[in-house]
């Protein structure tokens, strides 16, 4: 396995977090992003991911550098899946090893606000009347076109 | 030649996801305005642009051999 990967098959949690464990680690965070059903009192029937597969896996890599620069001592390992998932699988996990639990948690955070910033993965929601690809509404991208 | 890439809704309104076009030495904005005129409903859209898997500025240039990708706001996770 790649530390950071996008992946087509089912995300196994384990194998991220047994990734980062190494002697100096006294904590792992894993967290894990899974579809959820209902979203503003809309039903989700199931999603669709598409990834610019080799950009995001870069971009993982670049976040993962970020992090390092910001908590020196933590170990990263990132996967997000695409394709068809369905409601509770598991969309993307993030692990993080560190010597102390405070900076496993807060590098952990760090990387899953960036990954929906920066890494050119797309989601397609999937309901019952319909069907739309999503994207970030937190803030204003680049530029819009006149 | 240069190969342009579009991903997530602007695939679906380009009706293609890749394809390789005799345009060189242009700026980002200028590759823009292009395909925002060769597609229905780009005009609007928000779009980032990656050149060789890095995001672009406007005033980038593009040379021949790069690969461009027109990227709509992300949603990962």
């Amino acid at each position: 396995m790649k530390l950071f990967e996008i992946v087509t098959d089912e995300i196994q949690p384990e194998k991220y977090r047994e990734a980062v464990v190494h002697p100096g680690a006294g904590a792992v965070t894993v967290f894990t992003g899974h579809v959820r059903e209902w979203t503003k009192g809309v039903r989700t029937l199931y999603l669709e991911y598409d990834a610019y597969v080799s950009m995001a896996e870069k971009k993982m890599a670049e976040i993962s550098e970020e992090v390092q620069h910001k908590w020196p001592e933590t170990k990263i390992a990132i996967a997000h899946r695409i394709g068809k998932l369905k409601i509770s699988d598991i969309a993307v996990v993030i692990a993080v090893s560190s010597p102390h639990r405070k900076h496993a948690y807060e590098a952990n955070e760090y990387a899953i606000e960036r990954i929906k910033e920066i890494v050119p993965i797309w989601k397609k929601e999937i309901w019952e009347n319909g069907q739309e690809w999503k994207g970030d509404q937190r803030k204003k991208p680049l530029l819009e076109v006149e | 030649m240069i190969t342009l890439y579009y991903f997530a809704g602007l695939r679906d309104k380009a009706g293609v996801d890749v394809e390789q076009v005799q345009l060189t030495g242009l700026k980002v904005r200028e590759l823009l305005e292009y395909v925002s005129n060769k597609y229905e409903g780009f005009k609007g859209s928000l779009i980032h642009i990656a050149v060789n898997e890095e995001y672009a500025l406007l005033d980038d240039i593009v040379k021949d051999g790069d690969v461009v990708a027109f990227i709509p706001p992300v949603s990962g996770g």
